[in-house]
C-alpha cells in the first residue's frame, strides 16, 4: 500500500514536471482561458445594439418622416436612408446592412383612407439567421413605440392597442449576453484542459515508445490512471480559479452562488472531461488522431451541444438525444445558475449525480481498455 | 520535377495512411452535420409557465391562443406569483406569462391591460426571441378583440420578409459558413503538422540534406495543404448543395477562385505555426489558438458591428471575414462578380504577407 502510494506520487511528480516544462501545457492552462474569456467577454456579443439597416423612404409626407425619425432615434439601429431600394441592394448583398425597411410611396395616403391598410415592409438578410430574427424583432418594437406616440398625438388615426405584452428578464435585467456567454465559456475552458490536454498525454507516450517502458515497471494500472489524471485535475482547478477571477473582477460578471458549489460542480465535470480525454488517448494511440477525436467528442459538444449558446429544445430529436450524454450540458446549467441566480441545490444535486455517473462509466471503460492494452 | 515529387510525397503521407485519411474526411463531415442541425438559435418546443389570476373570459381566450400554437411544447399552469421564482430558478421553463386579476375587468372598461412576460435572463438571446413570439400572439388577440368590440384600430402594419433565406433555415446559414471554416481548419492542420511531424520523428534533417533547396521544401509543404484545404471546401460544397439542399445561386468558378485565394492566405499561417513548434502537440495547440479568435471574431457567430469599435479594425486582417461574405453570397445571394472581386482582393495582400513572412522565418530556422 505504501509502495503504491510512493509510486503514484512519483508518477504525479513526473507528469507535473512535464506540464511545467512544456510551454504548451501552460499555454492551454493559462493563455487559452484568458484568451477565451476575452473573446467571449469583449468580442462576441449577441446584444445587437447597432444593427445597420437601410431605410427606403419612397414617401416623404409627414407621416413617413415621423416614422423614419423613430427608427433613426432608436438605439438598436444605425440607419442609412435612401430613396430607392435599388441603392441599398448591393450593401445588403455584401452584408454591409442587415436589412431594409421600406415605406412605400402610397403610405401616407393609405393611412388616411378608412378601408385600406398601409404596409411597411421589413426585409431582413436571411443568410444571417439570428441577426435576421433580431432585425424583425427590434423593428416590431420600434414600430409599436411609434404607433403609441402617434396615437397620443391625434385621435384621428385610431386607438392604440388595448392589450400589450410587457417582457421582463430576470437574473439579467439589462440583457447582456456576455453574462451567459462568459459563464458558459467556463465549461469550454474546462473541457479544453480536461479533454484536449489529457488526450495528448497518453498517446504521446505510445508514439514515443515510452509507454512500453512504463508498462515494464512495477506500476499498476490504477497508478497510471491516477498519475495521468491527478496533475491535470489540479491544473484544471487552477485555471478555474483564474477564470473566476478574470470574469468577476475584470468583466464584472455577477457571482450569486457560492465558491463551494462552483468548485463542487467543477470538480465533477473535470472528472468527466479527464475521463473522456484519457479514454480517447488510450484508444487512438496517435497524437494527431487523438487530438481530432478529442475535438469532436470533447470540444464541439461543449460548444454546440451543451445549451451554452444554442437552445437544446430547438434541435432535431436525434441531436437532443446526443446531448443527454454530454457532461457539458449538465455543467453549463450549473454554471449559469451559480453566476446569475444563486445556489439552487436541487438543480445542482441532480446534475452532479449525473456527472458522477458518467465519470464512473468512463473510468470503468478506461480500466477495461487499459488492461487489454497492457496485456498485448 | 524534384518539387513535384516532394508534393506528391507530402500528399501521400496525408492521404495514404487510412487513419489519417479518415481523420481528414470524417471529422469535418461529422462537424458539418452536427453543426448544421444543432447550432440553431431558433426557438422551438419551448416549455413555458402561465399564471392566470383572472377568471374572466378574455384571459381564457388569450391563453387558448397560447395553447393553439405549435411553438410551445408544454404549458404548465402555476398556482400563483410565488411559484414563478422556483419555476424559473430550476429551469423548468423559459418564460412565464402572467395575467393579473384586473385583466378582463380592464378590458371590459376599455382600459389598457398588460400581459407580463417574465423571462429567464440566463438565456437572454432565446428568451428575447420567445417573448417576441408571445408578444405577437398577444397582438393578434388584441387586433381581434378590438375588431370585435368595433373599436377603430391602427391600419398601419409591418410586413416582415426575409430575403435569401425566406424561412430563416439555420442549416443554410450554418453550412455556408462551415464551408469556409472547415476548409480553413483542414488546411491549417495539414500544413501545421507537416513540418512538426518530421521534426518530431527526426526525418526533417534527412529532408534538409536532400538536394532540395529551402524554397522547394517550403513549396512542397505548402502546396499539399492548399490542395487538401480547397478539396475539403469542394467536398463541403458538394455535400451542402447536393445532399443537404442548400441553394447554390452563384457561379462555381468564382467560388473556386475565392476558395483558392482564401486557402493560400491560411496556408501561410499554417507554415508559421509549423516552424514555431517543435512537436505535433504544440502545432495542434498553435492551430487551436489561431482558430479560436479567427472564428469568433470573423463575423461567423455574431455580427462584426457588435464588437467594440477598437476591436473591429482587427477583423479586416482575418481572411475568414471575407470568405464568409463570399461563401454566403455565392451560395445564397447570387453575388455579382464585381462584389466578389471587391471581397477577394483584400485577401491577396494578406496571402502574400503570410506566405512571404512565414517563408522568411522558416528559411532562417533552416539555416
Amino acid at each position: 500500500m505504501f509502495n503504491s502510494f510512493q509510486r503514484l506520487n512519483a508518477l504525479i511528480k513526473k507528469e507535473g514536471l512535464q506540464i511545467v516544462r512544456d510551454p504548451s501545457s501552460i499555454l492551454i492552462a493559462v493563455v487559452l482561458p484568458v484568451l477565451l474569456l476575452f473573446l467571449y467577454g469583449t468580442g462576441v456579443s449577441l446584444d445587437l445594439d447597432h444593427l445597420r439597416i437601410g431605410l427606403v423612404l419612397e414617401d416623404t409626407a409627414p407621416d413617413a418622416r415621423s416614422f423614419a425619425e423613430s427608427f433613426v432615434n432608436s438605439r438598436y439601429f444605425d440607419v442609412k436612408i435612401a430613396r430607392d431600394r435599388r441603392e441599398l441592394i448591393p450593401d445588403l448583398e455584401r452584408g454591409k446592412i442587415r436589412g431594409m425597411v421600406v415605406v412605400p410611396s402610397y403610405f401616407s395616403e393609405f393611412r388616411r383612407l378608412p378601408d385600406t391598410v398601409a404596409p411597411i415592409q421589413v426585409i431582413a438578410d436571411g443568410s444571417e439567421a439570428n441577426t435576421a430574427n433580431f432585425v424583425q424583432y427590434y423593428a416590431q418594437a420600434a414600430f409599436s413605440n411609434w404607433i403609441q406616440q402617434e396615437v397620443a398625438d391625434s385621435e384621428l388615426k385610431g386607438l392604440p392597442p388595448l392589450i400589450s405584452a410587457e417582457p421582463r428578464f430576470w437574473y439579467n435585467e439589462t440583457l447582456e449576453s456576455r453574462y451567459f456567454l462568459l459563464s458558459g465559456s467556463l465549461a469550454i475552458i474546462m473541457t479544453l484542459i480536461g479533454t484536449l490536454l489529457t488526450a495528448l498525454v497518453v498517446s504521446r507516450e505510445w508514439e514515443r515508445g515510452t509507454m512500453e517502458a512504463l508498462i515494464s515497471t512495477p506500476v499498476g494500472k490504477w497508478e497510471i490512471v491516477g498519475g495521468k489524471t491527478i496533475p491535470y485535475f489540479f491544473l484544471g482547478m487552477i485555471s478555474m480559479s483564474i477564470c473566476l477571477f478574470v470574469s468577476t473582477v475584470i468583466y464584472r460578471l455577477p457571482f450569486r452562488g457560492s465558491i463551494l458549489s462552483l468548485f463542487l460542480c467543477s470538480a465533477c465535470f473535470l472528472a468527466c472531461a479527464l475521463g473522456i480525454g484519457l479514454l480517447v488517448s488510450i484508444l487512438s494511440k496517435i497524437q494527431i488522431i487523438a487530438s481530432q477525436i478529442a475535438l469532436i467528442i470533447g470540444f464541439l459538444p461543449a460548444y454546440i451541444l451543451s445549451g451554452f449558446l444554442f437552445e437544446i429544445a430547438s434541435m432535431p430529436p436525434w441531436i437532443q438525444i446526443l446531448t443527454y450524454f454530454m457532461p457539458a450540458r449538465y455543467f453549463v446549467q450549473c454554471l449559469q445558475t451559480i453566476f446569475l441566480v444563486g445556489n439552487v441545490w436541487p438543480l445542482f444535486w441532480k446534475n452532479i449525480a449525473i456527472m458522477l455517473f458518467i465519470t464512473g462509466l468512463l473510468f470503468f471503460l478506461i480500466s477495461r481498455k487499459l488492461a487489454k492494452r497492457l496485456d498485448e | 520535377m524534384k518539387l513535384l515529387a516532394l508534393i506528391w510525397k507530402e500528399l501521400l503521407v496525408v492521404l495514404r495512411d487510412p487513419r489519417s485519411r479518415i481523420s481528414i474526411i470524417l471529422p469535418p463531415l461529422i462537424q458539418l452535420f452536427i453543426f448544421a442541425y444543432a447550432s440553431t438559435l431558433d426557438v422551438k418546443n419551448a416549455t413555458i409557465g402561465i399564471v392566470n389570476r383572472d377568471n374572466g373570459e378574455q384571459a381564457f381566450e388569450l391563453l387558448q391562443r397560447f395553447h393553439g400554437t405549435p411553438l410551445f411544447k408544454e404549458i404548465i399552469y402555476l398556482k400563483g406569483m410565488e411559484e414563478i421564482g422556483p419555476f424559473l430558478d430550476a429551469q423548468k421553463g423559459l418564460m412565464v406569462v402572467s395575467i393579473d386579476a384586473q385583466f378582463s375587468r380592464d378590458l371590459d372598461a376599455r382600459k389598457q391591460a398588460l400581459v407580463q412576460l417574465i423571462c429567464d435572463g440566463r438565456r437572454s438571446n432565446t428568451t428575447q426571441i420567445l417573448s417576441g413570439y408571445a408578444a405577437e400572439i398577444v397582438q393578434d388577440y388584441n387586433n381581434d378583440f378590438m375588431a370585435r368590440s368595433s373599436l377603430k384600430q391602427q391600419n398601419t402594419v409591418l410586413v416582415p420578409r426575409n430575403w435569401f433565406n425566406p424561412n430563416i433555415l439555420y442549416p443554410w446559414y450554418n453550412i455556408t459558413s462551415l464551408v469556409a471554416v472547415l476548409s480553413m481548419l483542414t488546411c491549417l492542420v495539414v500544413v501545421a503538422q507537416s513540418v512538426a511531424r518530421e521534426r518530431e520523428m527526426g526525418t526533417f534533417d534527412q529532408l534538409l540534406v536532400s538536394p532540395l533547396s529551402p524554397l522547394e521544401i517550403l513549396v512542397g509543404k505548402i502546396v499539399p495543404g492548399i490542395l487538401i484545404g480547397a478539396g475539403e471546401g469542394f467536398l463541403m460544397w458538394a455535400v451542402g448543395a447536393g445532399l443537404l439542399g442548400v441553394p447554390f445561386t452563384g457561379s462555381i468558378l468564382l467560388f473556386a477562385l475565392s476558395l483558392l485565394v482564401f486557402v493560400s492566405a491560411i496556408s501561410g499561417v499554417g507554415l508559421f505555426i509549423s516552424s514555431l513548434s517543435a512537436t505535433q502537440q504544440q502545432a495542434m495547440l498553435g492551430t487551436f489558438v489561431f482558430m479560436l479568435p479567427s472564428v469568433l471574431l470573423s463575423g461567423f457567430a455574431t455580427p462584426i458591428e457588435n464588437m467594440p469599435s477598437w476591436l473591429q479594425p482587427i477583423t479586416y486582417l482575418m481572411p475568414l471575414r471575407y470568405m464568409l461574405i463570399l461563401s454566403k453570397g455565392i451560395f445564397l445571394k447570387a453575388l455579382p462578380a464585381s462584389i466578389v472581386f471587391e471581397q477577394i482582393w483584400p485577401m491577396i495582400p494578406i496571402a502574400l504577407f503570410t506566405l512571404s513572412a512565414s517563408s522568411l522565418y522558416f528559411r532562417r530556422r533552416l539555416e
